[in-house]
């Protein structure tokens, strides 16, 4: 197989190319990205969580 | 392998994963019934296999062919079969041995002719025609099994690209729900990679590995129990509720532990075994065991997905230098009630938790590890760079998590997932009973773009990309080629109409006269380089095709079964 780097945490600050990305200079910064999202949970939770979490019914796989 | 250099990661491996399916519309799914999950997941199956451009044809797919049942005996491992069948009767539903078997979704009379008309006609049709196995470009199965849309990403050789190919599934996913939500006639779906449901239901996320037949089952169940149990510390999804109705309240690292009830067994819907015994290699099974793993949780984040395979293959091929050489691994590491330390070490986020052992130790989930780790670490080459990568991961995550899990926010997953529901806790002043936390739970796996939680942790650069993402993106149609799935997919992409069939270890090609099967016994056959060795182009014309393939044959020549090299060690190599 063809060794390709491996563009992963711990060794040199990553790359980041992707386009989601973009905005200069702002690396990987967990706690801010995390911070940040606690708004878009209460966005984007189902609006209705305890009607959303029963309606989840899944039968069994495998 | 080379004298003296040490084991790798590299092995035959890959991932399944069965997604979570709802109606995404909240009101339809009130008016589910029990046929209406297998429903909405022959819609998924049929929108993305049938419908989606990049697969071809419209309404044309290539069938899922189930193989012989009994073991192949070709000591090659490679073998071109004149079909005795007209390509019209290929089609045709057959047990004969001598003749291609194929698709088994219900016999068929003749070639599948899809109606003209829209998206929803065509997946009426195939829901009549309970059309629910498709293989794709890249070299996947996708299809419907038990009541879910299941991923069966292309086998592989490293971790790195079984990272690829379990990330280009979930745009698989993604490409399927939007086609339904775009249709006019069909419900919206909604998928999650997840493994339960809180409410007593789990479905699965399986590993594949090939090991050397050699090592006795004995030696590879005594070694993966406490490795098992302990696992989820570095690589578990991470769940909320404890218990498998998630009847009481609280967070745990791994979503499958309370589901696990047997040390040892052949059950993976019932009385789930840590070790699954099922032993369907998929190739020369005289050499090859495959080790079906289904203790592991469906894994977001891609560091997760890398070391739950690197770390897993690693240990196999200790496993292997180990039995070669007469020699034990892992000593006395062997706990006294694997199952209930499984759930021990899952319940306990602290990680303070430890679980006894048969020789009067009591060890932490990171102590375990920690011991594997350190059998491993000798015997391996750190010159080879993905398993350099996966033993210094493995330890840098191990020191993080002892001291203090919280720092492992952006590379483990339970973590990562912890970290969320904690802040949003804090901010809401919510207990583990609160169905938000739930709901965060369950959010964090969807897959649809805008909905899903681990989607905006990605997006907002909480958690590192291990892969580019035009890698993932590229992988949806283009197979890994490092394994026999690169003819698989490339033979579809430039052959579709005359791939009647294809499974993990068959490709039936049907010219215009006759027909052919080609047996692929040893997953690194059909691999890209094989094929430049071979001088096999997938994309010529079929009759010279089929002549190169049969060349092949010839040159490869019965298989050196004295000096046959373990598969843990082999390298994809020409």
């Amino acid at each position: 197989m063809s060794q390709q780097s491996l563009n992963a945490p711990g060794g040199e600050e990553p790359e980041q190319t992707g386009p989601e990305t973009t905005t200069g200079g702002q690396t990987f910064a967990s706690a801010q990205g995390a911070g940040d999202i606690l708004d878009e949970i209460d966005e984007v939770l189902e609006s209705n969580a305890e009607t959303f979490v029963r309606s989840f019914v899944q039968k069994g796989g495998e | 392998m080379s004298a003296g250099r040490g084991i790798t990661t590299a092995r035959a491996m890959g991932i399944e994963t069965e997604f979570g399916v709802l109606h995404a519309d909240l009101a339809d799914r009130a008016a589910t019934t029990a046929g209406s999950a297998i429903a909405l997941s022959h819609l998924v199956v049929g929108a993305y296999a049938l419908l989606d451009p990049a697969e071809g044809e419209r309404g044309r797919r290539v069938r899922w062919d189930y193989g012989d049942e009994s073991p192949l005996r070709d000591a090659r491992g490679f073998e071109i079969q004149r079909a005795a069948a007209h390509p019209t009767q290929l089609t045709d539903e057959t047990h004969d041995a001598h003749l291609p078997s194929v698709d088994l979704d219900q016999p068929l009379l003749g070639p599948e002719t899809p109606p003209e008309g829209d998206d929803a006609t065509v997946l009426a049709w195939a829901t009549r025609r309970s059309i629910g196995n498709a293989v794709l470009r890249n070299g996947a199965r996708w299809y419907v099994d038990h009541a879910h849309p299941e991923y069966s990403a292309p086998e592989v050789m490293r971790a790195r690209e079984a990272v690829v190919v379990d990330r280009a599934g979930e745009l698989i996913a993604q490409r399927a729900m939007a086609i339904l939500e775009a249709a006019e006639g069909v419900p919206a779906v909604a998928l999650y990679k997840n493994n339960t449901d809180g409410k007593g239901a789990s479905y699965g996320t399986h590993e594949n590995y090939l090991v050397d037949r050699d090592v006795p089952f004995e030696d590879l169940v005594a070694a993966l129990l406490p490795f098992f149990a302990s696992r989820p510390v570095l690589v578990g999804a991470g769940r909320v509720g404890l218990g498998t109705r998630g009847q009481e309240p609280g967070f745990q690292l791994s979503s499958r532990a309370d589901f696990l009830e047997a040390e040892v067994g052949l059950e993976t819907t019932l009385n789930r075994p840590l070790v699954n015994t099922r032993d369907e290699p998929h190739a020369d099974a005289r050499r090859f065991r495959r080790l079906h793993v289904i203790v592991g949780d469906a894994n977001l984040l891609e560091e997760s997905t890398f070391l739950k395979l690197g770390t897993t293959s690693l240990l196999l091929g200790a496993l292997e230098v180990a039995h070669r050489r007469g020699e034990g691994l892992l000593g006395d590491l062997a706990l006294v009630d694997p199952v209930a330390a499984a759930r021990t070490l899952s319940h306990d986020p602290s990680l303070r938790a430890t679980v006894p052992l048969r020789d009067g130790r009591a060890l932490t989930a990171v102590q375990i590890q920690r011991e594997v780790l350190a059998a491993i670490r000798p015997l391996a080459d750190t010159d080879d760079e993905e398993t350099a990568r996966v033993l210094d991961s493995w330890a840098e995550l191990l020191d993080l998590l002892e001291d203090d899990p919280m720092r492992a926010a952006d590379r483990v997953e339970w973590v990562a997932k912890l970290h969320l529901l904690q802040r949003y806790r804090d901010r809401h002043g919510l207990g583990w009973d609160d169905p938000r936390l739930q709901a965060i739970d369950l959010q964090f796996s969807d897959l649809r773009p805008g909905h899903g939680l681990f989607g905006k942790l990605r997006a907002s650069g909480a958690v590192p990309a291990l892969v580019e993402a035009g890698e993932v993106e590229a992988a949806v149609t283009t197979p890994p080629a490092s394994t026999r799935a690169h003819l698989r997919g490339r033979l579809i992409a430039a052959h579709g109409p005359a791939v009647p069939a294809a499974g993990w270890d068959t490709i039936t090609l049907a010219g215009p006269t006759t027909g052919h099967r080609l047996r692929l016994a040893d997953p690194t056959l059909g691999s890209a380089a094989w094929c430049a060795a071979h001088g096999v182009d997938p994309a010529a014309e079929l009759d010279t095709l089929v002549e190169a393939l049969g060349r092949a044959v010839d040159q490869d020549g019965p298989a050196p079964d004295t000096s046959r090299p373990a598969p843990g060690v082999q390298e994809d190599t020409p």
